[in-house]
Order: C-alpha cells, then structure tokens, then sequence
C-alpha cells in the first residue's frame, strides 16, 4: 500500500485529521498532525493491523522551523507492510505519548526525552534514560557541542542519607526474647 | 635467582635456595595475578577470547576472573569507559585490596579511541592510576597477553 | 511465630557483574527469593556514536557503527551499508550480494557462539564457554583473512565491498562448514536433554507473540512465541529471496525455546552460507559500477589520471547522498536491526539512527522475570542475548 491509500484508509478513522503523504524510497511515509498522533496509531494497530511499533526517533532539522520531526516506524507482520509517522514539532512543542497504545514506546520516547528535549505529555517516567542523572543540556541537537571538556566524575554519592543508613543498620539488629 | 652469585643463590649441598624476601614476594605476586571481571564492550569479548584455550591466559598465572573486585590483584579495564560509569569504576577500584594494579586495554580506555565525544571519558586514567597501556581497537590477545607479561615484568622490578 | 519479617529486600545487582552481559544494572526487589519488581538502568556504555557519525563523512561512518553491537558487526555495517546505498539508488551486482549474504550468516553464527558460551556460563555449564569460543576462532580465522582484522573488518562498504576476495577464501570456509556441524551436535549433546539445564530453563521466563508484539521485540524472541516474522523472509534484502531456507520457530516462549530456536538458526546458517559460497566465483567483480561512490584499484590510480582524480575526491571531500531518508532492515543475530539514515544531500550524514533490538528486550524485562525466583533473572537476561552496546549505543 502507498502512503495515499493508507492516507484514505485512515482519515475515516481518525475524524478532523490532516494527512500528508511525504516522497520515500523505501516505504510509505505519513506526516500526522501531533494532536492526532495517538489515535492514528489507535486505528492503525486496530484497525490495519500494524502490532508492532519497531522505533521512536527524532530529528534536529535546526535552522527550520518547526525544529523537530519525531519519527514512529510501524510494523504490520499479518500484512507484510512497512509504514513511517512523522510529526512535526516545533522548539517547545510537546507531544502526546503512544505508550497506551504501544507499551513498548516507553523506553523510546524517554531516550528522545533525554537526547533531544521533546516531553512527552502523559509519559510515566520521563527522565533520564542514557545520560547520567543529573546531566545538563539535551546531547543530539544540532546546537550541542561533539567534544566537550569536562572532569571525569569519580565519586557518586550514596543513594541513601545518613538517617536511613543508620535506621537500615537498627533494624538488623534482631531483638530475640529469651 | 640460581646464579652462582655470593649474596644469594643454590647450595648443591643441602636443598636450600636463597634470595631476597623482595625477590622472593615480588616472583609470588608477579606469578600468580589474578584479574578482576570488568569488561565493558568489545574488548571484553578479545579478553574472553584470552581466556579461552587458544591463547590461555592461565599459563602465565591469571588462572581465575574472580567476580568480586575484593578477591582479586588486577582490574583490566577492556573497553569504553562511559562518563555514567566512571563512579562505579571508582569505587570497583577502591574496593581493591593492595598490592592492585591495572591494565588499561584498547584504544578507548587508554585514550578515548575513535569516540572523541561528550559521553566517553579520554582516558581511563583521569579515573584511576594505570600501570600498563595495552593499544589496539581491540587489541588482539596475544597483545593483552604481552601487556601481562609486562606488568609481571614491572612487578618484578617494583620495590615493596 | 509472629517475630518473622516480612519486608521486602532491594538488591543492587550492580553495573559491574559477571552475569550481566555487560554494563547493566538492575535494582531488584525480593521477597525472600521471589523477584517483586525489577528496574534496570542502563547508558553505563552510552558512547553518542549516533552525534559522532554526523561529523564524519559517510564512508568514514562505517566503522563506527561496527563498534555499536560488537558481536554481529558485520550486521550491522550491513544494514548501514543497504540504508544509504537505498538512499543513492545503487544496486549490486549478484557477487557482491552473495558475498555479503555469506558474511552476514557466518557472523549470525559466531555471534550465537558467545551468546551459547555465556548463556551456559551463567546457567553453570561453564565448559560452553570454551567449546564456543574454540570454535569462533576459526570464524574470526576468516575475517582475518579477508580484512586483517579479527572483530571490526570494515569489509562491507557502500557500494559494495572493500576490495576481493583473497586466495584461499574458498578452502578455508569449506572447512569450517564442514567442520562445524559436528560441532553443533556437540553442543546439543551437551545441554539439550541435560536434566539440570532443562529444569533451569523450562517455563522460565514465557514470553509469548503479543507480549513480545506489544513490546516490540521482533527476532528470535518472538519467533520462540509462535511468531514467523523473519526479515530475511518478509522484506528480503541482498538477494535472499532467491536463497531456500526455512526459519525455526518454537511455540512456548520460554528461555528453552530460544535456546532451541537459536540452535536451529546455526544449522540453517551452515545450508545458506554453502549455498551462497557455491554461487561466489573465487575472483570477480565486488562493487558495483558507480565511480563516484567506489574507489578505483590502486593499479590504476598510479597509472591513470582519471582515476587519480576520482580517488582523490573520494577520499578527501567523500560524496554526496542525495537528500531524503531511508531505513532498510536486516535480520541480526538479535532481531531486526536497521539504520534510519537522514540526509540533506552533502557528504556527511544529517542522522544516523540504529534500531537496538537489545533495547527493547531490556525494556521487557521487568515485565518477564517479575514474581520468578532470583535465579532466573540471570538466566532470562542471557536468554534474551542483550549486548550493551547494541543497548546503549
């Protein structure tokens, strides 16, 4: 199927939609407004049997605006097709998650999160996914330097305070009644 | 240690060998090191290949990978030291009981390799003190194998 | 009676582990030995390959994507390789494809040679380990023979390949597919009807087709569910669809299932890299015609200026791709593994983004290993076959 048919497919199923189909070469390839963005992969995993989604990625268009485009590559096994998503997102645009519809969005939106610094709206544990915790700046916009200077960090704090430390250490030692 | 020197030597008398106490420590740590697991990324699979029966390691006294850093004398850091695990590197090395060494194999962990960028420490030695440089992308095992030997080497000159 | 405790226990089964396939942690909590919740953290071998690949021309890019799932590299060279070769519109010539297919299947083999080495390893049949590496040796044997270099070979290139095939190529895999059935056998006899093992893995660890649908987990995690999804079969590349050969499936999704699913894909393996080395001629053609993509032999580089000329652009400017973006898959050693290459039409990459099928198995753990015993955590991670640094990137 070409990205027109899918296009005709979806549109009776996601009411107020605008599609676009975009020029490929390898498969069909979709822009869908980011309002829709879940419940076009509603009807698609519903309704055309696309179960798998492969990947959740971005790109950093930077002197365009709108900045970013998230891409989604959907997986139809029963039908042997191959589809592409993508959604335009401007510099502080959110996007709305997928995770209800694919649980295995999670991870992969949260690596986006932490690359690029898009949020996800309804997301339930964005943060950090390959970057330390407590690191700054989003590393693969186009504005974020290759090579940096910076210390190694060797010390990394206890992940509890002293109080819970010295509770844990009181709460092993047993009272037995003799 | 059985040349016919008059400060130490083999009495073909009686079964008595003699040498230095520092001679004597320095052959017992040099023969028989055993390395901490702490493999990273590709050169981690080369170290296993070391292990393994053709280049065995075993000959030249690494005869077991002890999976807890406090049982162990070597830590060979095989592969990308990423910025996230630099702590826990740290504290891998800390937990180390002394006389402790390390050997820091590849590219990647002596100086950073092909990855000059934000995520990858430049050199595993801004994290702890390295005594040997193993170079390669991965370095194959009879390089790691020659780094071995010339650490024992090392040891073998080190005072105590 | 009533002095028992009952709170539940976190463990740390920290970044550095013996049985953790690499740089993964996982915070656990137990109940005594049952596992109630499991959160990994990973990105401890996050090495930003994907920004550094943006500053480098495309060829130059070849390298560094071998080194993201160290143990299929030529996989993964591979689908880089297809994805920018969609991109400029080339086709190969029917040597180079069954070349590279060769490649590809001899890889697939000695990556699920660790994979059966460590997975025995952390089960407790240490001597897998041994067995397997043995034998990867001849493997890497070959690449040595054909790039120099035993691991990262840069032999797949876009446009073809790097340069012919050597004197001797021939001999040397005929002996080690012949060889090496035997040596499955070997392995089979040594773990498949093990009392030990099987009791170890059997129900251990289900993951069944629309669990591993929903999570995205395609490859021989969910071809042990039931599932048939081959990409070798479904969307075929480099001339596979002119190959016979069957994909082994299981149906119970459990750790004995993909290490039988596995198995079979070795012996499959074996069939098609003889078929694909019956078909490769010892000398011939190994790129295709595009003089602005392939470099010119030597000989005639110090004899031609035309050829000077056109090795020169290559190497110091590198071409363009035109603008536009392609993702063409292959089917790894761990499931689907694809680049998502961007370009704006000059000649270095706009994006470069590879799909980790290790990734998302991570990512389903904790939904797999939850309310089993702490001994099966190890067991499932190895089954799994998780690489770091197809994970972490």
């Amino acid at each position: 199927m070409d990205a027109q048919a899918i296009i005709d497919t979806l549109t009776p199923l996601v009411p107020g939609a605008s599609f676009e189909a975009a020029p490929s070469v390898d498969f069909a390839t979709v822009y869908v407004p980011v309002e829709h963005i879940v419940a076009t992969c509603q009807a698609l995993r519903d309704g055309l049997h696309f179960e798998v989604l492969t990947e959740v990625t971005c790109a950093d268009y930077l002197p365009r605006t709108p900045r970013y485009e998230v891409v989604y590559h959907l997986l139809s096994v029963s039908k042997r097709l191959r589809l592409r998503l993508k959604v335009r997102v401007t510099a502080d645009g959110t996007v709305p998650t997928v995770q209800s519809v694919y649980p295995g969005a999670g991870w992969l939106e949260r690596e986006v999160w932490d690359m690029f610094g898009i949020v996800f709206d309804g997301h339930n544990d964005l943060r950090r996914l390959l970057m330390p915790e407590e690191w700054e700046g989003h590393p693969q916009r186009k504005d974020y330097p290759v090579q940096i200077q910076k210390a190694a960090q060797t010390y990394a704090p206890l992940e509890l305070t002293e109080e819970q430390f010295r509770a844990n250490l009181d709460r092993d030692r047993v009272k037995r009644p003799h | 240690m059985a040349q016919a020197d008059h400060t130490h030597g083999l009495d073909h008398d009686l079964p008595i060998l003699t040498s230095t106490v520092e001679k004597v420590v320095n052959w017992a740590r040099q023969s028989a090191i055993w390395p901490a697991q702490f493999g990273l990324a590709c050169c981690a699979i080369e170290m296993m290949a070391m292990v393994a029966s053709r280049y065995d390691v075993a000959r030249f006294g690494a005869e077991v990978f002890r999976g807890s850093p406090r049982q162990s004398d070597l830590m060979i850091v095989a592969g990308r030291l990423s910025r996230k695990m630099a702590p826990a590197m740290r504290r891998v090395y800390d937990q180390m009981p002394e006389p402790k060494w390390v050997i820091s194999m590849g590219a990647c962990a002596s100086v950073g390799g092909v990855f000059d960028n934000y995520a990858i420490v430049q050199g595993v030695d801004q994290v702890v003190p390295v005594d040997v440089f193993v170079p390669g992308c991965p370095p194959r095992p009879e390089s790691l194998i020659y780094g071995i030997v010339q650490l024992q080497q090392k040891i073998a000159r080190s005072r105590m | 009676m009533g002095d028992i405790r009952t709170e539940t226990m976190t463990v740390n089964m920290g970044p550095q582990h013996p049985s953790t396939h690499g740089v993964l942690r996982l915070v656990m909590e137990l109940d005594g030995e049952v596992v109630q919740s499991v959160i990994p953290t990973i990105g401890y071998l996050h090495t930003g390959i994907e920004k550094t690949a943006e500053q480098k021309k495309w060829q130059q890019v070849i390298p560094l994507v071998e080194r993201m799932d160290y143990l299929g590299a030529q996989s993964n060279s591979l689908s880089y390789a297809l994805s920018v070769e969609k991109l400029l519109g080339l086709e190969m010539p029917q040597r180079v494809k069954d070349i590279r297919v060769l490649l590809a299947e001899l890889q697939r083999i000695a990556s699920h040679l660790i994979w059966i080495g460590t997975h025995g390893l952390e089960i407790g049949a240490v001597s897998m380990l041994f067995y397997a590496v043995r034998e990867r040796e001849l493997l890497l044997n070959i690449n040595e023979l054909i790039a120099g270099f035993r691991f990262f070979p840069s032999y797949i290139r876009i446009g073809g390949l790097r340069e012919d095939l050597p004197r001797g190529f021939h001999a040397q895999v005929t002996e080690f597919l012949d060889r090496f059935p035997a040596k499955i056998d070997e392995f089979e006899g040594l773990l498949t009807k093990n009392d030990v093992y099987r009791r170890r893995t059997e129900g251990v660890g289900v993951i069944s087709k629309e669990h591993a649908y929903a999570w995205g987990l395609v490859g021989p995690i969910a071809r042990a569910g039931g599932s048939d999804y081959d990409v070798r079969k479904y969307f075929p590349y480099s001339g596979y669809e002119t190959y016979d050969f069957k994909v082994p499936t299981a149906t119970e999704g459990d750790v004995y299932a993909r290490y039988r699913v596995r198995v079979a894909e070795m012996r499959e393996s074996v069939k098609l890299s003889r078929e694909a080395l019956s078909r490769i001629s010892p000398t011939g053609v190994y790129a295709c015609d595009d003089t602005r993509v392939v470099p010119p032999p030597k000989d005639k580089v110090y004899s031609e200026m035309e050829a000077l000329i056109q090795h020169f652009l290559i190497y110091s400017q590198g071409f363009t791709v035109p603008a536009g973006d392609a993702y063409v898959p292959v089917e790894g050693p761990r499931g689907e593994h694809g680049c998502y290459v961007v370009s704006d039409g000059t000649n270095r990459p706009w994006r470069v983004k590879m799909r980790a099928p290790s990734f998302m198995a991570i990512q389903a753990l904790p939904t797999v290993v939850q309310g089993g015993l702490i001994a099966d955590v190890v067991a499932v991670i190895g089954s799994t076959d998780v690489v770091m640094g197809d994970c972490d990137r």
